[in-house]
This record gives C-alpha cells, sequence and structure tokens, in this order.
C-alpha cells in the first residue's frame, strides 16, 4: 500500500516537480525564527478563519435568499427548518467578529516588534489592503440578515459617501443602486459579498504570504536571521515552518478554536454585540430605529466620525477623518523613524505613544457603540463662557475628541519621537 | 443627503435623553422547564396568535416541548389545517394597519429582539388610559399601539398566577426566538470536550518536536 501510494506520488511528481518545489519553499525548507511568541499565532489564525468563512458562507449561499421580501425569512428558515443551519449561521456570524479580532491583534503585532520595516514594507502594505478589504466584506454582508441594523447601517454607510464634495451623491446612488437601500442594493451587495470580496482577499492573503517568505518572516527581537547562515546557507536562528511552526500552531489553533466554540455554542450574541437585538427587528424603511451604531469592530472610526463638528453643515470634515485614518496605516513603514524595530530594545517615546494609542483606540471603539450621552454633559451654566465656546456638552464626545487627536498623534509625531527615542543595543541573535 | 447622515448621527442622542426608562423586572424563566413551556404555548396560541403571527415557526416544532403531534394538532392548532405549517396569523397586514395603526408584529424573534425581562415587564404593566384609542397605556412602552390582550386572565387570577401566567408565555416566547438553543448548548459542550482531547494531543505533540530547540 505504502509502496502503492509512493509510486502514484513518484508518477504525480515527475509530471508536476513544482507542487513539491512550493512545498518546500513555503513549508519544508521555510526558515522562521526559532523565538515567535504567543503574538505570532494570529496570522496563520487569520487565514483559519478565512478558512471558516469562506466554507461556512458556501453553505449558507445555498439557503439564503437575496431578495428584500425573502431575506430575513430565509435567515430565520436557516436557523429553524436547515439541518445544522443554526450552527452554520452562528459560525460565520461569530467568524466575521473573530476575524476582526485576530486581524488587530496580528496588527499590533507588527507594532510591536517593527513588522512593518524595512525590507517588510510591501507586506505591511499587502496586510493593510487585507484589512481594507475585510472591512468591505464586513460592510456588505451585514446588510443580508435584512435586520434593522443592517439596513440602517447601510443607509448611514453609503450616504458617507453621499457627503464627499461634487461626486457624493452621484457616488451614493452608484453603490445602492437606487435612491434609498432597497433590493437593488441587497443583490448586488451579495454578489460582491460571496464572490468579488472573497476574490479580492484571497489574491492579496496569497500576495501577502509571497512578500513575506521573499524577505523572510520578522520576530519579537527584530534581528534579521538571514545575516547569520551556517555552512550549508541555512539561517542559525532559523528553523523549518514544517514541522516546527505547524505543530506549534495547531496547539494555538485548537486553543483558539475552544474560544470560538465558547462564544459560537453559549453566546452567539455576545450581549448584543456579535448580533445586535435590533436585527432581529425585519428591516422598515420607514422606521429609523432610535440608536444605530456599527458592530464593534467599525466602532472606533464611527467614533472619530463623530468626534469632528460639521463644517457648514456637511459631515464631509469627519468623513475625511475617518477616510484617513485608515488609509494613514500605509504610511507607517515611513512615519517609523527608529533605528531599531522591536519593543524590546526601543525607548519610553514610542512604549508611551503606543499605550496611548491602544487606550485611545479602545475608548473611541467603547464610545462608538454608547450613544453620545452615555458620559453625561458638562455643568455650564448657561450662557457663560464655557455655554457659548462648545459646540457640545456631552462628555463623551469631548473625550472622543481627545482620544482622535491621540490617534492621529501617534502617527503624525511618530518620524519626530521615534528618531528621538533613546534605544537599547540590539544582539546579533535572538533570544529565546 | 448630508443633512440626513447630520440628523442620523446626532439625532439618537436627543432620543434616547427624552426617553424615560422604566425599570425591567428580571424574567424568572427556565429553559429547561417543559410544563412552563407547554402552559406558555397555550396562552400563546389563544391569546397572541389571534393579532401576532410566528411565521417562521412550524408547529410541529413543538414536538420539541415534548408534545405529539396529535396533541399540537388538538390542543395548538386553530388557524391551521396541518402540522407542518408555520404559525401564521388570519389577520391582514392591511386589517392590522386599519384595527391598531400599525401591523401588529410577527413574534418569532420578538424575544431575541427584545429580550426577556422586557417582555416580562411590559406583559404586566398595562394600566387603563382613557387618553389612548385602545383604552389601554403601558409603562416600558408608553402608547403602545396593542390593547392589553391578557387583561381577562390578569383580572381572573391573583398577582402571582398571573405573574406566573406571564413567566410561562415569556418562557415560549425566548424558546420561540431561537427553538435551537437547548440543543446548542449540549452540542456546545461536546464540540469542547473533544477540543479538550485534541489541545492534549497537539500539546504533547508540539512539545515532542521542540524538544531539541533552544
Amino acid at each position: 500500500m505504502a509502496s502503492r501510494l509512493m509510486a502514484l506520488w513518484e508518477w504525480f511528481d515527475a509530471r508536476m516537480p513544482s507542487v513539491a518545489e512550493e512545498w518546500r519553499k513555503h513549508a519544508a525548507e521555510y526558515y522562521a525564527p526559532k523565538n515567535f511568541n504567543f503574538w505570532y499565532y494570529f496570522g496563520v489564525l487569520s487565514m483559519l478563519v478565512l478558512v471558516i468563512q469562506i466554507v461556512s458562507g458556501i453553505f449558507l449561499t445555498m439557503h439564503y435568499k437575496p431578495d428584500a421580501g425573502l431575506a430575513f425569512g430565509s435567515v430565520e428558515y436557516i436557523m429553524r427548518d436547515v439541518s445544522g443551519g443554526w450552527i452554520l449561521r452562528y459560525i460565520h456570524s461569530t467568524g466575521a467578529s473573530a476575524f476582526f479580532v485576530v486581524v488587530y491583534l496580528h496588527m499590533f503585532r507588527a507594532l510591536l516588534y517593527g513588522s512593518h520595516r524595512e525590507p517588510r514594507e510591501l507586506i505591511w502594505i499587502f496586510g493593510v489592503l487585507i484589512y481594507l478589504a475585510l472591512m468591505a466584506e464586513a460592510f456588505l454582508g451585514y446588510l443580508l440578515p435584512w435586520g434593522q441594523m443592517s439596513y440602517w447601517g447601510a443607509q448611514v454607510i453609503v450616504n458617507l459617501f453621499g457627503v464627499i464634495p461634487f461626486i457624493g451623491p452621484d457616488l451614493a446612488l452608484w453603490i445602492r443602486g437606487d435612491y434609498v437601500v432597497s433590493d437593488a442594493t441587497l443583490t448586488r451587495f451579495f454578489a460582491l459579498h460571496v464572490i468579488a470580496l472573497p476574490l479580492v482577499l484571497l489574491g492579496l492573503v496569497v500576495a501577502h504570504i509571497l512578500a513575506l517568505h521573499d524577505v523572510g518572516s520578522n520576530n519579537p527581537d527584530g534581528v534579521e536571521i538571514k545575516k547569520n547562515k551556517d555552512s550549508h546557507g541555512k539561517p542559525v536562528d532559523g528553523i523549518p515552518f514544517h514541522p516546527y511552526y505547524t505543530v506549534k500552531d495547531t496547539v494555538g489553533a485548537v486553543v483558539f478554536l475552544a474560544i470560538f466554540c465558547v462564544v459560537m455554542f453559549f453566546m452567539p450574541e455576545m450581549g448584543g454585540y456579535f448580533l445586535e437585538h435590533n436585527n432581529f427587528i425585519p428591516a422598515d424603511p420607514l422606521q429609523t430605529p432610535e440608536h444605530i451604531a456599527p458592530l464593534w469592530y467599525f466602532t472606533p472610526y464611527y467614533s472619530i466620525l463623530r468626534a469632528v463638528p460639521p463644517l457648514f453643515n456637511s459631515q464631509f470634515p469627519g468623513v475625511l477623518a475617518m477616510g484617513i485614518a485608515v488609509l494613514i496605516l500605509f504610511l507607517l513603514p515611513w512615519l517609523d523613524r527608529s533605528p531599531v524595530k522591536s519593543i524590546r530594545y526601543r525607548g519610553p517615546y514610542y512604549r508611551i505613544a503606543l499605550a496611548l494609542f491602544v487606550v485611545a483606540f479602545l475608548i473611541l471603539g467603547y464610545l462608538g457603540i454608547e450613544s453620545t450621552t452615555v458620559w453625561g454633559q458638562f455643568a455650564a451654566t448657561e450662557g457663560s463662557l464655557m455655554d457659548r465656546m462648545l459646540d457640545t456638552k456631552d462628555r463623551a464626545t469631548w473625550v472622543a475628541r481627545v482620544c482622535t487627536v491621540l490617534y492621529f498623534a501617534f502617527f503624525i509625531l511618530m518620524p519626530w519621537y521615534t528618531a528621538r527615542d533613546r534605544v537599547k543595543p540590539v544582539p546579533d541573535r535572538v533570544t529565546m | 443627503m448630508s443633512r440626513l447622515l447630520v440628523a442620523l448621527l446626532w439625532a439618537p442622542a436627543t432620543l434616547l435623553a427624552a426617553a424615560a426608562v422604566h425599570p425591567l423586572d428580571p424574567a424568572p424563566i427556565e429553559p429547561r422547564d417543559l410544563a412552563s413551556l407547554q402552559a406558555g404555548a397555550r396562552t400563546f396560541v389563544n391569546y397572541c396568535l389571534n393579532c401576532h403571527g410566528a411565521q417562521y415557526m412550524r408547529y410541529n416544532r413543538l414536538t420539541d416541548l415534548g408534545l405529539t403531534e396529535a396533541q399540537i394538532r388538538d390542543n395548538l392548532m386553530f388557524a391551521a389545517d396541518k402540522v407542518g405549517e408555520t404559525m401564521k396569523v388570519a389577520m391582514t397586514v392591511k386589517d392590522g394597519k386599519a384595527w391598531f395603526g400599525v401591523p401588529p408584529p410577527d413574534l418569532s424573534v420578538i424575544a431575541r429582539a427584545r429580550g426577556a425581562d422586557w417582555l416580562y415587564t411590559y406583559l404586566r404593566t398595562f394600566y387603563r388610559d382613557e387618553k389612548t384609542p385602545s383604552g389601554w397605556n403601558n409603562k416600558v412602552f408608553p402608547n403602545v399601539a396593542m390593547p392589553h390582550a391578557l387583561w381577562t386572565l390578569q383580572r381572573e387570577q391573583s398577582a402571582v398566577d398571573y405573574d406566573r401566567t406571564v413567566r410561562d408565555l415569556v418562557n415560549f416566547l425566548v424558546y420561540l426566538g431561537e427553538p435551537a438553543a437547548l440543543q446548542r448548548k449540549s452540542i456546545g459542550i461536546v464540540v469542547l470536550f473533544v477540543l479538550g482531547v485534541l489541545f492534549v494531543l497537539a500539546y504533547a505533540m508540539k512539545k515532542a518536536f521542540w524538544k531539541d530547540i533552544r
């Protein structure tokens, strides 16, 4: 039996040697630094979630109806009448949030260890493109259950494009395919969600990994392992990805799946953060819900949007700030002027800046879920200087403004504080 | 367009600030109590299903509650011919609009939208109000279009018994919102156990492969 299989493989290999070659290049003889820590699980976990979403999504499309009159009911049909349908739906809804959890942690890893720095700028750029595509994919998919939050969330976000000067209204009309979010919007979002964006995502993931394997992985010390090679030309601090990291990542994947399953089987709504309560009310174009909040993974940017005051009664400055807040990520490799990569050898400036950035991001995320009145208002007597100076007395809005400034300051001041930081000497070899 | 957006972004704050919130009583529901679920189902088909549908729920799914199809057909099915049909309502949307001002919402997933505590409090806080068209008003849903459909029950039963009736009904509505919920949790325990075993194996394998890396 074994020899038969071997013979079959040899027959195959003689006709298509590139399979074995790619396996060697990307797994068996891809040398990864041996000192990867906890933060290095999230790349492979992102790929795992991508696969989970694609597979569960394929099965969901077999039962879902992209029709404004049927969509909401077809989701309930999946939840009740399709065998195992509720499992598919919860896998997919939990997977959407899990995707952002692992991608945010993966991006934070880059900030910790300088994985975006030379020579890995392209990997970072592909990564930010993946993040953008993922945001689009999540937004498009969220319309499909056709609940109140789906509908009004889409209405608000498409309207954001509408405030762009000159082209805005036409652009919003072109995206919707109608004057309001309607069946035309649902069918095109469905098409984009199930085929267009997944193809883009897969292509970008391939580019991300090819670019990574060309230059090699960074590590928690930010040391280039390719500078230290043995007599066979192999990095002394590198170990073959397979089997070392395949077995290690298997452990990480099992732990991740356990957490995933706790959410999926015991708290699929996650207190309204993964599945919003209002989204169990069918979409009603005539009834605007009292409180419209996007899902948690968009809320930091939603907060930035709300924090920027309207100008000439136009929300464009907020929309612009929100757009720049995402796009500024592309510049990160060139904003960072530190002579070292890893936070282990960086000085206090970067550590403080990164901590402030994370705190600001989390507060913005929290405030984006809540109403702007969540923390009450400043006590300012009517007609007083403070009353006349402030456009709003909502405490939460002012906190969001401070956090928005901190968010942008992290990037804009980066060339200055990274270049002046007191760095420590970087060792020649990785440390375990 | 821009003005609509401004309205959408800023209006929620003013709306929320204006609405006075009535405190919700925690609903003492027990999703595994079949007697309670059956009692709730009976109240549901007798008092709710005349105006509200549960159009995504099939009658024969109520076998989940320990009932046979014959029992369902004889005791709970008044508005359908076949036990495989969904719990639709005879009243049309148009009639509902004409009679109540708004069509009564479908109740299939109402417990997921409103929450058990809200429903439990809502159904117990109707009061007489001559100013409304129906003559009823509600503390958690001010000026609601729905009249107090359970008022005969509330009149006939003691306060304790009425609370129990509402408890059973809300218990049923929570089941109705997600019939697979109990099954979900029991499957979840098995899945976590399997993952626990897999973790032990995967961890042992990792240790074995990595023993000479330092």
